[in-house]
């Protein structure tokens, strides 16, 4: 027995680089594992979303271009339906307030978007690679961030036409952008998942998130909404509060009422653990149904 | 220690891998076991199934289709079958069997893609895997973009993957096409940087899945030279294939497969042997392998 324990000490530890492939428990990975790789393979995903976007040319001069006019282009169409159907004293208010409202709108309407394409996209890297599958929606909501970036400066020059609250809280309006962005990240982990066992999922995709930029604070304010439907039925609508939040704060000046920021703290989480949880439990399946 | 021990055990009931005379110069190549060090891989009772859809593409309006006629696109698959078996460090294993008895899958499982649904693999080393269809690649970025997701996926370093990106490009003989988006490239340009990628990583065990065909005699030549350098660097090597020819030239052991049972392990020329009176074709069918 000594011996073999001389022997243990002048090997190397065999289990040092031991890697062992168990059955989910529940269905679910083990977490520790899985998270370890995924902040590990953080790069993976940046590099994934970087070269997407050179893929779809937005680096060049036009593509960025493009980015910023899309967005705004649809805002002032948006604006002049509004204005057709309803009068307003303070047109240039409402035009910033549709333009604030439809450029976040977009980052998340894009980080579900492209997101729900992510593993299916993902074809050969997903069949030959063991790696934490939730890189790949997580670099999509990267991609949507990073072509939401441009369209901040236009949003900061419309308010500085419109007469805007210019004040401290507004960097409050960060908060709102990280929580719709956990929000936006579970949507896509979602959308991606079931985009691999219903592959029109994408198709009626356009659709759902066109009626959800309606029913939200978006083409109306928070109070223009308040007006017609009770708040306790508005919270229902995630986008209510996270994008209502993140108007009032900017371009209304308001600080939102306490129920406005719980409401879009627990839709982010709910969506974010809820979204990653559905997509860890069938992760193990993609490479069977691809 | 208690699970050494175990690993001893396990490396105690592998059947000794009996040395092939034609293939002394590798067998001296080879790395061997230390004493004491347990199986590089080890598969214990390992059974794999899943489900899938016989759908071409499943969508939401088929299932609703479907569902309105009561019936049901799932087909559950049994694909691996308490499978166990050790592979000790310089090992070439060759799989060998017949369409759908496994091969792939329980590669898959190896190199954690797909986890078993019963039972334990355990892989000691950084695991490189080359696998049918051409590795994780985008068409629409270039061979240096791919090499680089590929590699940061398998969780190595941004600058260790760009360092060895010139290698790999090289080795492949794609030249300037390294930087084009992989669309341009030929069939052969695609497999030969599949097969490049994989064995410039450094493994520890390479997986191999139906791919030595890649490109031209010449580039045969070169990746068959390759394998052997590989031989003395990594710790096992699994070769996944249909052709007998390369099962017997490159690997030292071999197991056989059907219908995800394991049906024999031995050396590959009795393996193959077997496998062929059991298919009951003989050896001219397979006059026409390749490598």
């Amino acid at each position: 027995m000594a011996a073999r324990n001389t022997a243990q000490d002048a090997v190397p530890d065999w289990d040092a680089e031991l890697q062992v492939y168990e059955p989910h428990r529940a269905g679910l990975p083990a977490f520790g594992p899985y998270f370890r790789a995924l902040w590990g393979r953080r790069a993976f995903a940046a590099e994934f979303s970087r070269a997407g976007i050179k893929a779809a040319h937005s680096r060049t001069a036009f593509g960025q271009i493009w980015l910023i006019l899309n967005p705004l282009l649809l805002a002032l169409v948006y604006f002049f339906v509004v204005s057709v159907f309803q009068k307003s004293d303070d047109p240039v208010g409402r035009l910033v307030h549709i333009v604030c409202g439809i450029f976040i709108f977009y980052f998340f309407s894009g980080s579900v978007a492209t997101g729900a394409g992510s593993v299916t996209g993902g074809g050969q890297l997903i069949m030959n690679m063991a790696f934490p599958r939730l890189l790949m929606p997580i670099a999509m909501v990267r991609t949507a961030f990073v072509r939401f970036l441009p369209t901040v400066p236009v949003l900061i020059l419309f308010m500085l036409f419109g007469d805007a609250h210019w004040s401290f809280s507004m960097l409050l309006a960060l908060v709102f952008l990280v929580l719709l962005t956990m929000f936006g990240a579970g949507m896509a982990t979602f959308m991606a998942t079931l985009q691999v066992y219903f592959r029109d999922t994408s198709s009626f995709l356009p659709y759902f998130l066109r009626i959800w930029l309606y029913v939200s604070p978006i083409l109306f304010t928070t109070e223009q909404l308040e007006a017609a439907v009770p708040r306790r039925f508005l919270l229902f609508n995630p986008l209510f509060s996270l994008i209502g939040g993140w108007n009032q704060v900017l371009q209304e000046g308001i600080v939102p009422a306490w129920d406005m920021w719980l409401a879009a703290a627990v839709w982010a989480v709910i969506a974010l653990v809820g979204g990653s949880l559905f997509f860890m439990s069938r992760e193990r399946d993609f490479v069977v149904r691809l | 220690m208690s699970v050494s021990d175990a690993g001893g055990a396990h490396a105690t009931t592998t059947p000794v891998i009996q040395p092939v005379p034609e293939m002394g110069a590798r067998s001296t190549n080879k790395q061997t076991p230390l004493p004491g060090e347990p199986p590089t891989v080890s598969v214990q009772d390992v059974s794999i199934t899943y489900r899938t859809t016989f759908e071409k593409v499943p969508t939401f309006k088929n299932a609703i289709v479907r569902f309105g006629r009561g019936e049901r696109a799932i087909r559950e698959v049994h694909a691996v079958d308490k499978v166990s078996f050790d592979v000790p460090r310089g090992t070439a294993l060759g799989i060998i069997g017949a369409n759908g008895a496994g091969k792939s899958t329980l590669i898959r499982a190896i190199a954690g893609v797909l986890p078993p649904t019963t039972g334990r693999i355990e892989v000691r080393g950084k695991i490189s895997s080359l696998l049918a269809l051409g590795v994780g690649f985008n068409a629409q970025l270039s061979g240096r973009e791919n090499v680089m997701l590929g590699g940061l996926a398998a969780g190595l370093q941004r600058k260790a993957v760009e360092q060895r990106a010139e290698e790999i490009a090289a080795f492949a003989e794609i030249g300037d096409f390294m930087d084009l988006p992989m669309r341009t490239y030929s069939s052969g340009m695609y497999a030969r940087l599949a097969f490049s990628v994989s064995v410039h990583m450094d493994p520890d065990i390479l997986l191999i899945d139906e791919a030595l065909s890649a490109g031209d005699a010449s580039f045969k030549v070169k990746s068959a030279a390759k394998m052997e350098e590989l031989m003395s660097s990594a710790r096992a090597i699994f070769l996944v294939s249909h052709s007998m020819t390369s099962v017997q030239q490159m690997c030292t052991d071999a197991i056989w497969m059907h219908k995800g049972k394991l049906m024999m392990r031995d050396t590959p020329d009795r393996c193959i042997e077997a496998y062929t009176k059991f298919l009951n074709v003989g050896e001219e069918a397979f006059a026409f392998d390749d490598l």
